[in-house]
């Protein structure tokens, strides 16, 4: 039997190396030891924009699952759910009433308007009647379209609409291209977080009642998962724009490869993620070279035909 | 010893259970009985501490249930619900495996692992411990959630309708079953049947409820007899004996 954890680490690793050899400037990496230019660009642009895209693709990845698993419905994900666009809101927010913030400040704001969003999205599915499962993703798309409408509205008020548009497709400060990718670390984090608590999350998932009987009070690991997936979008969102899909499509077909016991699949969906994540950004750096399209629209058209296909295949069968 | 002590419970307003107070004995097995509706599951759940306790109070073994954390009475008792729909894509092996959850909080030990094959074998479940949840049967599905309260290993087994789906072999090697851990490991199971006469082979202790208030208890032969059991589910029915037990004729 194939071993999905070792296939995708080495399938993420090529993607590493690939996305450190291509740019505008040709620099091979067995330079780098020798020449210093080499190094800089290496060390300075390459390395960081890399580990953006790859911290990026591995925390919303391990969000999405996060977020499947305390709503207990595979269509969702946070970018389907109010949660990116509430961070947006937050940060438009920022802009606007306190321009000069520092960033860690901007980030956490957006980190708290997104878990208002959430937690939002969450009363808001309560109320709905449990066996229609299809009621949640479209509860959560009404949500962020509705979010996503006061964003543009209040951009329009203030004239800020082509920087709102911008900064969703690329990040408000473009941190994929400047390789801003430091305080992606903490979405890391908040992701690693979730591993720590996979089985929390499985044993959430089998419901309430499973949950209480097996001595797990459902409330604490409801917040702990709110909070990874607000933070992560949060920050994704500050640093490198809305990457949709993500987030839904690489927990469901780790899923049905591998099924849902998340303490194996939680890695396997993280390093996935990365993977799909940084084959967009490359292709988005070679479609147009020299010149680059944001992994955004790439991960758009690539997610996609990625879901549809989830949506006609069968699962497939544990033997 | 579980003691019910003036137990009501509303539901938006409505009057579910009035004023229950019994006691469910230990070392038994109890059968819970009545018609739909009655209040056996939301019964059951409050003693599980499913539900909270609006009136009156609940002790199981001494232990009071709202002042007792959750993770500790995980250790004292096992439930398994009515309605388990589970969507996670979950094997056999890894659901039964989280009934060992209270014990190790994510570091399973040798014994775990053990007890994890133990009630996979004694719910014929070893050939199908690598499927997927989705891809067994309603009865084996049953028996899977059976087999993660079962691994458990609590003094007390709380059981809502635990013979659902299951055909009519699984369902008496599991009151067997349940009968031997009674008789030989001294566990304490209630459980909810429809099916009578399984109450009446294998139960040491009945209750009946009816409208939110239990109507009678006792050892089945004194409570499952003629006028009780139309009373209680509004049919006429005709009790016989069997090998010293009460035999139930209620479907013509
Ligand atoms: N969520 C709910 N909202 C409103 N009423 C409810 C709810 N859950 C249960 N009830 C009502 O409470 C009463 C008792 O329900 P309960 O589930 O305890 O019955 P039961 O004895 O387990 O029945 P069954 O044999 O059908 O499982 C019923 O009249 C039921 O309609
Ligand atoms: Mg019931």
């Amino acid at each position: 039997m194939i071993r999905p954890l070792p296939v995708m680490l080495a399938i993420l690793l090529s993607l590493f190396v690939t996305s450190l050899t291509i740019g505008a400037a040709q620099v091979s990496l067995r330079a780098a030891g020798s020449d210093a230019w080499a190094a800089l660009v290496l060390m300075e642009s390459r390395l960081p924009r890399t580990l953006a895209v790859v911290l990026t693709g591995a925390a919303l990845a391990v969000a999405g699952t996060v977020m499947q698993q305390i709503v207990r419905n595979k269509f969702v994900g946070p970018d389907t759910t109010g949660t990116s666009e509430s961070a947006g809101l937050g940060l438009l927010l920022m802009t606007i009433l306190a321009p000069d913030s520092p960033v860690w400040v901007r980030m956490l704001v957006a980190s708290l308007t997104a878990l208002a969003g959430s937690a939002a999205f969450i009363l808001l599915i309560r109320r709905l009647p449990a066996r229609e499962v299809m009621l949640v993703p479209v509860a959560g798309i009404i949500l962020s379209g509705v979010i996503g409408a006061v964003v543009t509205f209040i951009a329009w008020r203030y004239d800020l609409v082509q920087y709102v548009g911008t900064w969703l497709a690329a990040g408000g400060s473009s941190g994929i291209i400047a390789g801003r990718y430091e305080t992606l670390w903490v979405a890391g984090a908040a992701a690693i977080a979730a591993w720590f608590a996979a089985d929390r999350f499985a044993i959430l998932g089998l419901g309430d009642n499973v949950a209480k009987g097996l001595g797990l009070d459902p409330a604490p690991v409801m917040r702990l998962g709110l909070m990874v997936v607000s933070v992560v979008s949060a920050l994704v969102v500050v640093t490198v724009g809305m990457i949709p899909f993500v987030g839904l499509v690489v927990p469901n077909i780790v899923s049905r490869i591998m099924g849902d016991d998340l303490r194996r699949s939680i890695p396997v969906v993280a390093t996935a993620g990365a993977a799909l994540v940084s084959a967009c950004d490359i292709i988005g750096r070679l479609v147009i070279y020299p010149y680059e399209v944001p992994v955004g629209l790439i991960m758009g058209i690539v997610g996609s035909v990625i879901f549809l296909i989830l949506l006609y295949r069968p699962t497939r069968p544990s033997t | 010893m579980i003691q019910i002590r003036n137990v009501d419970f509303q539901i938006h307003g409505n009057p579910i259970l009035h004023d229950i107070s019994t006691s469910i004995p230990k070392g038994q097995l109890t059968a819970l009985i009545g018609p739909n509706g009655a209040g056996k599951s939301t019964l059951l759940k409050l003693i599980a501490r499913l539900e909270k306790l609006q009136s009156g109070s609940v002790r199981i073994d001494g232990l009071d249930l709202s002042a007792t954390p959750t993770e500790k009475l995980a250790l004292v008792m096992a439930v398994l619900s009515q309605h388990t729909h589970v969507s996670s894509r979950l094997r056999l092996c890894e659901l039964v495996g989280f009934g060992r959850w209270p014990h190790h909080h994510g570091r399973p030990s040798a014994h775990d692992r053990a007890e994890i094959t133990r009630a996979l074998e004694l719910f014929d479940l070893t050939a199908l411990a690598d499927r997927f949840l989705d891809e067994v049967s309603g009865g084996q599905a049953q028996r899977a959630f059976l087999a993660m309260t079962f691994a458990q290993a609590t003094d007390w087994l709380l059981l809502d309708e635990p013979l659902n789906n299951l055909d009519m072999a699984h369902a008496r090697a599991l009151m067997r079953h349940l009968a031997g851990l009674v008789r030989d490991q001294g566990k304490s199971i209630t459980v909810v049947v429809h099916e009578i006469n399984y109450a009446a082979a294998w139960a040491d202790h009945v209750i009946a409820m009816k409208d939110g208030r239990i109507l009678a208890e006792g050892p089945p032969a004194d409570v499952l007899t003629e006028p009780l059991l139309s009373r209680l589910y509004d049919v006429p029915v005709a009790v016989g004996t069997h090998q010293g037990r009460p035999l139930i004729l209620h479907h013509v």
